[in-house]
Protein backbone atom coordinates (compact mmCIF):
# COMPACT_ATOMS: atom_id res chain seq x y z
CA UNK A 1 0.00 0.00 0.00
CA UNK A 2 1.00 3.64 -0.69
CA UNK A 3 -0.63 6.74 -0.71
CA UNK A 4 -3.41 7.35 -3.24
CA UNK A 5 -1.52 9.78 -5.02
CA UNK A 6 1.01 7.94 -5.85
CA UNK A 7 0.12 4.98 -7.87
CA UNK A 8 1.87 1.48 -7.18
CA UNK A 9 3.29 -0.36 -10.46
CA UNK A 10 1.08 -3.41 -11.00
CA UNK A 11 -1.58 -3.10 -8.16
CA UNK A 12 -3.73 -6.01 -7.18
CA UNK A 13 -5.90 -3.83 -4.68
CA UNK A 14 -7.54 -0.91 -5.19
CA UNK A 15 -9.85 0.52 -2.39
CA UNK A 16 -11.07 4.13 -2.90
CA UNK A 17 -13.73 5.91 -0.75
CA UNK A 18 -14.62 2.58 0.91
CA UNK A 19 -18.24 3.63 3.21
CA UNK A 20 -20.00 1.76 5.36
CA UNK A 21 -22.76 1.85 7.97
CA UNK A 22 -24.70 -0.28 10.22
CA UNK A 23 -27.58 1.42 10.79
CA UNK A 24 -26.98 5.06 11.69
CA UNK A 25 -23.41 3.75 13.29
CA UNK A 26 -20.84 4.55 10.68
CA UNK A 27 -18.32 2.06 10.63
CA UNK A 28 -15.88 2.75 7.20
CA UNK A 29 -15.70 6.64 6.64
CA UNK A 30 -13.75 6.63 3.86
CA UNK A 31 -10.90 4.08 2.92
CA UNK A 32 -8.25 3.83 0.46
CA UNK A 33 -6.14 1.03 0.34
CA UNK A 34 -3.40 -0.25 -2.17
CA UNK A 35 -2.19 -3.63 -2.45
CA UNK A 36 0.63 -4.32 -5.02
CA UNK A 37 1.34 -7.80 -6.54
CA UNK A 38 3.09 -10.01 -3.86
CA UNK A 39 2.66 -7.38 -1.15
CA UNK A 40 1.71 -8.23 1.97
CA UNK A 41 -0.72 -5.53 3.92
CA UNK A 42 -1.57 -5.65 7.68
CA UNK A 43 -4.11 -3.83 9.35
CA UNK A 44 -3.70 -3.34 12.55
CA UNK A 45 -6.24 -1.01 14.92
CA UNK A 46 -8.29 -1.14 18.42
CA UNK A 47 -11.24 -3.64 18.00
CA UNK A 48 -14.13 -1.94 16.46
CA UNK A 49 -12.22 0.03 14.36
CA UNK A 50 -13.30 -1.11 10.90
CA UNK A 51 -10.39 -3.42 10.02
CA UNK A 52 -12.73 -6.98 10.08
CA UNK A 53 -15.00 -4.54 8.42
CA UNK A 54 -12.96 -3.88 5.69
CA UNK A 55 -11.79 -7.84 5.19
CA UNK A 56 -15.37 -8.52 5.14
CA UNK A 57 -16.26 -6.10 2.45
CA UNK A 58 -13.35 -7.03 0.10
CA UNK A 59 -14.69 -10.40 0.10
CA UNK A 60 -18.33 -9.29 -0.18
CA UNK A 61 -19.60 -10.75 3.02
CA UNK A 62 -20.30 -7.47 3.72
CA UNK A 63 -21.82 -4.95 1.44
CA UNK A 64 -20.60 -1.69 1.39
CA UNK A 65 -22.48 1.52 1.24
CA UNK A 66 -19.48 3.47 -0.92
CA UNK A 67 -16.78 3.47 -2.76
CA UNK A 68 -15.13 1.31 -5.26
CA UNK A 69 -12.51 -2.31 -5.17
CA UNK A 70 -10.62 -3.05 -7.85
CA UNK A 71 -8.93 -6.19 -8.27
CA UNK A 72 -6.39 -7.27 -10.53
CA UNK A 73 -7.92 -4.63 -12.85
CA UNK A 74 -10.37 -7.24 -13.95
CA UNK A 75 -12.85 -6.70 -11.56
CA UNK A 76 -14.08 -2.99 -10.59
CA UNK A 77 -17.33 -3.01 -8.44
CA UNK A 78 -18.61 0.14 -7.13
CA UNK A 79 -20.75 0.33 -4.04
CA UNK A 80 -23.01 3.18 -4.80
CA UNK A 81 -25.50 2.04 -6.15
CA UNK A 82 -25.16 -1.35 -4.77
CA UNK A 83 -23.16 -4.17 -7.36
CA UNK A 84 -24.77 -6.78 -9.19
CA UNK A 85 -25.16 -10.50 -7.70
CA UNK A 86 -23.23 -10.85 -10.77
CA UNK A 87 -20.41 -7.89 -9.83
CA UNK A 88 -20.73 -9.25 -6.14
CA UNK A 89 -19.80 -12.93 -7.34
CA UNK A 90 -17.01 -11.86 -9.41
CA UNK A 91 -15.50 -9.98 -6.74
CA UNK A 92 -15.37 -12.72 -4.13
CA UNK A 93 -13.70 -15.09 -6.79
CA UNK A 94 -10.88 -12.92 -6.42
CA UNK A 95 -9.59 -13.34 -2.98
CA UNK A 96 -10.28 -16.28 -0.41
CA UNK A 97 -10.75 -15.79 3.34
CA UNK A 98 -8.89 -17.03 6.78
CA UNK A 99 -11.14 -16.81 9.68
CA UNK A 100 -10.81 -16.19 13.02
CA UNK A 101 -12.87 -18.98 14.17
CA UNK A 102 -11.83 -21.11 11.15
CA UNK A 103 -15.64 -21.98 10.50
CA UNK A 104 -14.25 -25.14 9.28
CA UNK A 105 -16.98 -27.42 7.91
CA UNK A 106 -17.73 -30.05 10.84
CA UNK A 107 -20.14 -32.63 8.62
CA UNK A 108 -16.92 -32.65 6.65
CA UNK A 109 -13.79 -34.39 6.55
CA UNK A 110 -10.21 -32.28 6.15
CA UNK A 111 -10.62 -33.26 2.88
CA UNK A 112 -13.75 -32.48 1.83
CA UNK A 113 -13.38 -28.94 3.65
CA UNK A 114 -10.85 -28.37 0.92
CA UNK A 115 -12.04 -29.77 -1.83
CA UNK A 116 -15.73 -28.15 -1.57
CA UNK A 117 -15.10 -25.06 -3.33
CA UNK A 118 -12.82 -26.15 -6.16
CA UNK A 119 -14.51 -29.45 -6.95
CA UNK A 120 -18.63 -28.14 -5.97
CA UNK A 121 -18.25 -24.49 -6.83
CA UNK A 122 -15.39 -23.88 -9.56
CA UNK A 123 -16.42 -27.83 -10.78
CA UNK A 124 -12.60 -28.45 -11.59
CA UNK A 125 -11.45 -32.21 -12.05
CA UNK A 126 -11.85 -34.25 -8.81
CA UNK A 127 -8.66 -36.05 -9.49
CA UNK A 128 -6.35 -33.21 -10.32
CA UNK A 129 -8.17 -31.12 -7.25
CA UNK A 130 -7.63 -34.01 -4.78
CA UNK A 131 -3.87 -34.36 -5.84
CA UNK A 132 -3.16 -30.88 -5.28
CA UNK A 133 -5.17 -30.68 -1.67
CA UNK A 134 -3.69 -33.92 -0.54
CA UNK A 135 0.14 -32.01 -1.94
CA UNK A 136 -1.18 -28.76 0.22
CA UNK A 137 -1.95 -30.61 3.49
CA UNK A 138 1.15 -32.46 3.00
CA UNK A 139 3.21 -29.60 3.29
CA UNK A 140 1.17 -27.94 6.68
CA UNK A 141 1.87 -31.06 8.11
CA UNK A 142 -1.43 -32.75 7.58
CA UNK A 143 -1.16 -35.36 5.36
CA UNK A 144 -2.15 -37.86 7.90
CA UNK A 145 -5.26 -36.38 8.76
CA UNK A 146 -7.29 -36.25 5.37
CA UNK A 147 -9.86 -38.37 6.76
CA UNK A 148 -10.38 -36.56 10.22
CA UNK A 149 -12.92 -34.65 11.06
CA UNK A 150 -12.31 -30.85 12.26
CA UNK A 151 -13.11 -31.99 15.59
CA UNK A 152 -10.52 -34.31 16.06
CA UNK A 153 -8.01 -31.47 15.32
CA UNK A 154 -6.58 -29.15 17.45
CA UNK A 155 -7.03 -25.00 16.87
CA UNK A 156 -3.68 -24.95 15.28
CA UNK A 157 -4.40 -28.00 12.90
CA UNK A 158 -8.13 -26.68 12.14
CA UNK A 159 -6.21 -22.80 11.22
CA UNK A 160 -3.99 -24.64 9.19
CA UNK A 161 -6.97 -26.85 7.51
CA UNK A 162 -8.45 -23.32 6.79
CA UNK A 163 -5.31 -21.70 5.19
CA UNK A 164 -5.13 -25.10 2.95
CA UNK A 165 -8.92 -24.56 2.11
CA UNK A 166 -8.31 -20.67 0.91
CA UNK A 167 -5.50 -21.84 -0.96
CA UNK A 168 -6.94 -24.46 -3.03
CA UNK A 169 -9.91 -22.06 -4.39
CA UNK A 170 -6.61 -20.30 -6.50
CA UNK A 171 -7.28 -17.11 -5.41
CA UNK A 172 -5.73 -13.64 -6.37
CA UNK A 173 -5.50 -12.38 -3.16
CA UNK A 174 -5.84 -14.00 0.48
CA UNK A 175 -7.58 -12.35 3.08
CA UNK A 176 -6.62 -13.57 7.10
CA UNK A 177 -9.20 -12.26 9.95
CA UNK A 178 -7.32 -12.03 12.65
CA UNK A 179 -5.99 -15.98 12.18
CA UNK A 180 -4.50 -16.63 15.48
CA UNK A 181 -6.91 -14.72 17.75
CA UNK A 182 -8.46 -17.88 18.83
CA UNK A 183 -5.31 -20.30 19.08
CA UNK A 184 -3.42 -21.29 22.36
CA UNK A 185 -0.73 -19.28 22.45
CA UNK A 186 2.04 -22.33 22.13
CA UNK A 187 -0.29 -23.18 18.53
CA UNK A 188 0.19 -19.33 17.46
CA UNK A 189 3.90 -19.91 15.83
CA UNK A 190 3.30 -22.88 13.51
CA UNK A 191 0.12 -20.70 11.93
CA UNK A 192 2.11 -17.43 11.81
CA UNK A 193 5.40 -19.68 10.38
CA UNK A 194 2.84 -20.77 7.36
CA UNK A 195 1.76 -17.53 6.69
CA UNK A 196 5.25 -16.22 6.41
CA UNK A 197 6.24 -18.79 4.29
CA UNK A 198 3.19 -18.24 1.89
CA UNK A 199 4.28 -14.17 2.08
CA UNK A 200 7.28 -15.25 1.01
CA UNK A 201 6.32 -17.39 -1.81
CA UNK A 202 4.77 -14.13 -3.45
CA UNK A 203 1.40 -14.35 -2.29
CA UNK A 204 -0.56 -11.14 -2.31
CA UNK A 205 -2.48 -10.68 1.33
CA UNK A 206 -4.50 -8.38 3.21
CA UNK A 207 -3.92 -9.80 7.11
CA UNK A 208 -5.94 -8.03 9.99
CA UNK A 209 -3.90 -9.13 13.19
CA UNK A 210 -2.71 -8.05 16.55
CA UNK A 211 0.48 -9.35 16.27
CA UNK A 212 2.98 -6.51 16.31
CA UNK A 213 6.38 -8.41 15.62
CA UNK A 214 4.45 -10.89 13.18
CA UNK A 215 3.49 -8.10 11.21
CA UNK A 216 6.44 -5.90 11.27
CA UNK A 217 8.33 -8.99 9.91
CA UNK A 218 6.03 -10.14 7.21
CA UNK A 219 4.13 -7.30 6.20
CA UNK A 220 5.54 -4.84 2.74
CA UNK A 221 3.07 -2.31 4.26
CA UNK A 222 0.97 -1.45 7.71
CA UNK A 223 -2.03 0.08 8.19
CA UNK A 224 -3.40 1.34 11.38
CA UNK A 225 -7.09 1.66 11.18
CA UNK A 226 -8.97 3.64 13.78
CA UNK A 227 -12.76 4.84 13.67
CA UNK A 228 -13.37 3.56 10.33
CA UNK A 229 -10.38 5.58 8.76
CA UNK A 230 -6.63 4.57 8.08
CA UNK A 231 -4.98 6.97 10.65
CA UNK A 232 -1.56 5.82 9.12
CA UNK A 233 -0.16 3.74 6.80
CA UNK A 234 3.35 2.95 5.68
CA UNK A 235 6.75 1.11 5.50
CA UNK A 236 5.94 -1.44 8.79
CA UNK A 237 8.96 -0.31 10.40
CA UNK A 238 8.17 3.32 10.39
CA UNK A 239 4.64 2.98 11.66
CA UNK A 240 4.86 0.48 14.24
CA UNK A 241 8.60 1.95 15.66
CA UNK A 242 8.35 5.66 15.10
CA UNK A 243 4.95 6.38 14.27
CA UNK A 244 3.70 10.29 13.35
CA UNK A 245 0.00 10.17 14.77
CA UNK A 246 -0.72 10.24 18.19
CA UNK A 247 -3.52 7.85 17.87
CA UNK A 248 -0.98 5.11 16.30
CA UNK A 249 1.27 6.00 19.35
CA UNK A 250 -1.48 5.50 22.00
CA UNK A 251 -2.70 1.95 20.71
CA UNK A 252 1.05 0.97 20.02
CA UNK A 253 1.83 1.94 23.82
CA UNK A 254 -1.71 -0.07 24.83
CA UNK A 255 -0.59 -3.04 23.04
CA UNK A 256 3.21 -3.10 24.28
CA UNK A 257 2.34 -2.17 28.30
CA UNK A 258 -0.93 -3.47 28.77
CA UNK A 259 -0.91 -2.90 32.50
CA UNK B 1 -60.73 -64.88 36.98
CA UNK B 2 -60.91 -68.93 36.47
CA UNK B 3 -58.19 -70.92 34.58
CA UNK B 4 -60.72 -71.23 31.70
CA UNK B 5 -61.63 -67.55 31.68
CA UNK B 6 -57.81 -66.57 31.48
CA UNK B 7 -57.46 -69.05 28.66
CA UNK B 8 -60.35 -67.65 26.35
CA UNK B 9 -58.93 -64.03 27.44
CA UNK B 10 -55.18 -65.71 26.01
CA UNK B 11 -57.32 -66.94 23.03
CA UNK B 12 -58.87 -63.85 21.79
CA UNK B 13 -55.99 -61.76 22.73
CA UNK B 14 -53.75 -63.97 19.82
CA UNK B 15 -56.93 -64.10 17.79
CA UNK B 16 -57.43 -60.48 17.60
CA UNK B 17 -53.58 -59.54 17.23
CA UNK B 18 -54.10 -60.75 13.68
CA UNK B 19 -56.23 -58.29 12.68
CA UNK B 20 -54.71 -55.54 15.51
CA UNK B 21 -51.03 -56.43 13.55
CA UNK B 22 -53.10 -56.32 10.36
CA UNK B 23 -54.18 -52.78 10.84
CA UNK B 24 -50.93 -51.64 11.84
CA UNK B 25 -48.65 -52.96 9.01
CA UNK B 26 -51.66 -51.54 5.93
CA UNK B 27 -52.95 -48.69 8.13
CA UNK B 28 -51.18 -46.97 10.91
CA UNK B 29 -47.56 -47.59 10.09
CA UNK B 30 -48.23 -46.40 5.99
CA UNK B 31 -50.18 -43.63 7.06
CA UNK B 32 -47.89 -42.30 9.82
CA UNK B 33 -45.19 -42.97 6.89
CA UNK B 34 -46.65 -41.19 4.16
CA UNK B 35 -47.71 -38.37 5.89
CA UNK B 36 -44.35 -37.49 7.96
CA UNK B 37 -42.40 -38.12 4.32
CA UNK B 38 -45.49 -35.09 3.02
CA UNK B 39 -45.45 -33.37 6.30
CA UNK B 40 -41.66 -32.97 6.34
CA UNK B 41 -41.20 -31.59 2.64
CA UNK B 42 -44.00 -29.25 3.77
CA UNK B 43 -42.17 -27.85 7.11
CA UNK B 44 -39.05 -27.58 5.78
CA UNK B 45 -40.53 -25.33 3.10
CA UNK B 46 -42.18 -23.44 5.69
CA UNK B 47 -39.10 -23.24 7.61
CA UNK B 48 -37.54 -21.46 4.81
CA UNK B 49 -40.56 -18.89 4.11
CA UNK B 50 -40.20 -18.15 7.98
CA UNK B 51 -36.63 -17.28 7.57
CA UNK B 52 -37.30 -15.48 4.47
CA UNK B 53 -36.74 -11.79 4.27
CA UNK B 54 -39.88 -10.72 2.44
CA UNK B 55 -42.47 -10.07 5.32
CA UNK B 56 -45.51 -11.48 3.78
CA UNK B 57 -43.68 -14.62 2.92
CA UNK B 58 -42.71 -15.22 6.17
CA UNK B 59 -45.95 -13.75 7.42
CA UNK B 60 -48.16 -16.78 5.54
CA UNK B 61 -45.65 -19.46 7.10
CA UNK B 62 -46.22 -17.60 10.37
CA UNK B 63 -50.35 -17.81 10.04
CA UNK B 64 -50.56 -20.89 8.54
CA UNK B 65 -48.24 -22.76 11.96
CA UNK B 66 -50.49 -20.54 14.30
CA UNK B 67 -53.06 -22.21 12.75
CA UNK B 68 -52.19 -25.93 13.02
CA UNK B 69 -50.67 -25.19 16.43
CA UNK B 70 -54.09 -23.41 17.70
CA UNK B 71 -56.63 -25.86 16.86
CA UNK B 72 -57.10 -29.25 17.77
CA UNK B 73 -56.05 -32.75 14.79
CA UNK B 74 -59.29 -34.06 15.43
CA UNK B 75 -61.07 -30.77 13.95
CA UNK B 76 -59.07 -30.24 12.04
CA UNK B 77 -59.38 -33.84 10.27
CA UNK B 78 -63.12 -33.69 10.49
CA UNK B 79 -63.09 -30.23 8.36
CA UNK B 80 -61.00 -32.05 5.70
CA UNK B 81 -63.56 -35.53 6.02
CA UNK B 82 -66.98 -34.31 7.34
CA UNK B 83 -66.54 -30.63 6.27
CA UNK B 84 -65.18 -30.39 2.61
CA UNK B 85 -68.22 -32.22 1.00
CA UNK B 86 -70.38 -29.17 2.05
CA UNK B 87 -67.86 -26.95 -0.38
CA UNK B 88 -68.56 -30.53 -3.00
CA UNK B 89 -65.21 -31.23 -1.78
CA UNK B 90 -65.24 -35.18 -1.61
CA UNK B 91 -61.87 -37.00 -0.56
CA UNK B 92 -61.74 -40.73 1.14
CA UNK B 93 -60.90 -41.63 4.10
CA UNK B 94 -57.68 -42.91 3.75
CA UNK B 95 -56.31 -39.51 1.34
CA UNK B 96 -58.29 -37.69 4.04
CA UNK B 97 -56.47 -39.09 6.23
CA UNK B 98 -52.89 -38.34 4.70
CA UNK B 99 -53.81 -34.54 3.68
CA UNK B 100 -54.81 -34.04 7.84
CA UNK B 101 -51.53 -36.15 9.43
CA UNK B 102 -49.21 -33.93 6.83
CA UNK B 103 -50.75 -30.26 7.41
CA UNK B 104 -50.64 -30.83 10.53
CA UNK B 105 -47.01 -32.16 10.77
CA UNK B 106 -46.28 -29.53 8.46
CA UNK B 107 -46.91 -26.75 10.79
CA UNK B 108 -45.05 -28.38 13.72
CA UNK B 109 -41.94 -29.65 12.12
CA UNK B 110 -41.39 -26.02 10.27
CA UNK B 111 -40.57 -24.97 14.06
CA UNK B 112 -38.14 -27.73 14.31
CA UNK B 113 -36.45 -27.07 11.37
CA UNK B 114 -36.25 -23.60 11.66
CA UNK B 115 -34.93 -23.63 15.06
CA UNK B 116 -32.19 -26.33 13.58
CA UNK B 117 -31.46 -24.11 10.75
CA UNK B 118 -30.82 -20.98 13.11
CA UNK B 119 -28.83 -23.36 15.13
CA UNK B 120 -25.93 -23.47 12.77
CA UNK B 121 -23.46 -20.71 13.41
CA UNK B 122 -23.78 -17.61 11.35
CA UNK B 123 -19.59 -18.52 10.62
CA UNK B 124 -20.65 -21.54 8.41
CA UNK B 125 -22.90 -19.69 6.27
CA UNK B 126 -20.22 -16.96 5.84
CA UNK B 127 -17.19 -20.13 5.25
CA UNK B 128 -20.12 -21.45 2.29
CA UNK B 129 -20.11 -17.98 0.30
CA UNK B 130 -16.47 -17.52 0.94
CA UNK B 131 -15.73 -20.74 -0.76
CA UNK B 132 -18.29 -19.10 -3.84
CA UNK B 133 -21.18 -20.95 -2.67
CA UNK B 134 -24.77 -19.17 -3.56
CA UNK B 135 -27.40 -19.49 -0.61
CA UNK B 136 -29.20 -22.27 -2.18
CA UNK B 137 -26.11 -24.64 -2.73
CA UNK B 138 -24.79 -23.24 1.06
CA UNK B 139 -28.16 -24.20 2.40
CA UNK B 140 -28.31 -27.74 1.00
CA UNK B 141 -24.84 -28.35 1.15
CA UNK B 142 -23.45 -26.81 4.28
CA UNK B 143 -26.70 -25.54 6.73
CA UNK B 144 -28.90 -28.51 6.28
CA UNK B 145 -26.99 -31.24 6.78
CA UNK B 146 -26.03 -29.55 10.11
CA UNK B 147 -29.19 -28.90 10.81
CA UNK B 148 -30.85 -32.57 10.51
CA UNK B 149 -28.50 -33.65 13.20
CA UNK B 150 -29.90 -31.11 15.44
CA UNK B 151 -33.38 -31.79 14.35
CA UNK B 152 -32.91 -35.59 14.74
CA UNK B 153 -34.33 -35.80 18.36
CA UNK B 154 -37.23 -33.11 18.36
CA UNK B 155 -38.71 -34.84 14.71
CA UNK B 156 -38.38 -37.94 16.40
CA UNK B 157 -40.87 -37.10 18.55
CA UNK B 158 -42.89 -35.18 16.19
CA UNK B 159 -43.20 -38.83 14.40
CA UNK B 160 -43.66 -41.11 17.65
CA UNK B 161 -46.66 -38.74 18.43
CA UNK B 162 -48.10 -39.14 14.52
CA UNK B 163 -48.07 -42.48 14.85
CA UNK B 164 -49.92 -42.52 18.06
CA UNK B 165 -52.23 -39.48 16.70
CA UNK B 166 -53.24 -41.98 13.88
CA UNK B 167 -55.50 -43.65 15.81
CA UNK B 168 -57.54 -40.45 14.99
CA UNK B 169 -57.92 -41.88 11.57
CA UNK B 170 -60.62 -44.28 13.13
CA UNK B 171 -63.00 -41.66 13.46
CA UNK B 172 -63.44 -41.23 9.77
CA UNK B 173 -63.57 -44.83 8.86
CA UNK B 174 -59.61 -45.85 8.24
CA UNK B 175 -59.02 -49.30 8.81
CA UNK B 176 -55.93 -49.20 11.37
CA UNK B 177 -54.64 -50.42 14.27
CA UNK B 178 -57.25 -48.82 16.33
CA UNK B 179 -60.27 -49.38 14.41
CA UNK B 180 -59.68 -53.51 14.18
CA UNK B 181 -58.92 -53.12 17.57
CA UNK B 182 -62.12 -51.33 18.19
CA UNK B 183 -64.64 -54.23 15.99
CA UNK B 184 -63.24 -56.76 17.55
CA UNK B 185 -64.13 -55.12 20.54
CA UNK B 186 -67.64 -54.55 20.10
CA UNK B 187 -67.87 -57.91 18.92
CA UNK B 188 -66.35 -59.76 22.16
CA UNK B 189 -67.70 -56.76 24.30
CA UNK B 190 -63.75 -56.95 25.85
CA UNK B 191 -63.20 -54.06 25.97
CA UNK B 192 -60.89 -53.76 28.37
CA UNK B 193 -58.63 -56.60 27.19
CA UNK B 194 -58.55 -54.87 23.17
CA UNK B 195 -57.65 -51.42 24.14
CA UNK B 196 -54.83 -52.70 26.14
CA UNK B 197 -53.97 -54.70 23.27
CA UNK B 198 -53.98 -51.63 20.84
CA UNK B 199 -52.21 -49.69 23.66
CA UNK B 200 -49.40 -52.50 23.80
CA UNK B 201 -48.98 -53.06 19.96
CA UNK B 202 -48.79 -48.68 19.52
CA UNK B 203 -46.04 -48.98 22.38
CA UNK B 204 -44.25 -51.52 20.83
CA UNK B 205 -44.08 -49.55 17.70
CA UNK B 206 -42.93 -46.57 19.74
CA UNK B 207 -40.09 -48.44 21.02
CA UNK B 208 -38.95 -49.85 17.84
CA UNK B 209 -38.76 -46.36 16.80
CA UNK B 210 -36.94 -45.17 19.33
CA UNK B 211 -34.18 -47.51 18.75
CA UNK B 212 -34.36 -46.52 15.43
CA UNK B 213 -33.91 -43.03 16.77
CA UNK B 214 -30.66 -43.69 18.36
CA UNK B 215 -29.35 -45.45 15.82
CA UNK B 216 -29.74 -41.99 13.50
CA UNK B 217 -28.44 -39.89 15.78
CA UNK B 218 -25.28 -41.95 16.86
CA UNK B 219 -24.68 -42.16 12.68
CA UNK B 220 -25.33 -38.56 12.61
CA UNK B 221 -22.65 -37.97 15.32
CA UNK B 222 -20.00 -38.86 14.03
CA UNK B 223 -18.31 -35.70 13.65
CA UNK B 224 -19.37 -34.40 16.69
CA UNK B 225 -16.96 -34.10 19.83
CA UNK B 226 -18.51 -36.21 22.37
Amino acid sequence: MSPTDQPVPDALLRVRGLRKNFGTNRVLESIDLTVGRGQVLALIGPSGSGKTTILRCLNGLELADGGTIDVGGEVSVSFDPPPTKKQLTALRDRSAMVFQHYNLFPHKTVLENVLEGPVVVQRRPKAEVTAEAIALLERVGLGDKTDSYPFELSGGQQQRVGIVRALALRPQLLLFDEPTSSLDPELVGDVLRLIKELAVEGWSMVIVTHELEFAREVATEVAFVDGGTVVEHGDPKQVLREPKEERTRQFLHRLLFPF
Amino acid sequence: MNETATQSAWDLFLTSLGPIAQGAVTGTIPLALASFAIGLSLALGLALMRLSRRRWVSGIARVYISIIRGTPLLVQLFVIFYGLPSLGILIDPWPSAVVAFSLNVGGYAAEVIRAAILSVPKGQWEAAYMIGMSHRRALTRIILPQAARVSVPPLSNTFISLVKDTSLASLILVTELFRQAQEVAAFSQEFMLLYLEAALVYWVICLALSSVQSILEKRLDRYVAH
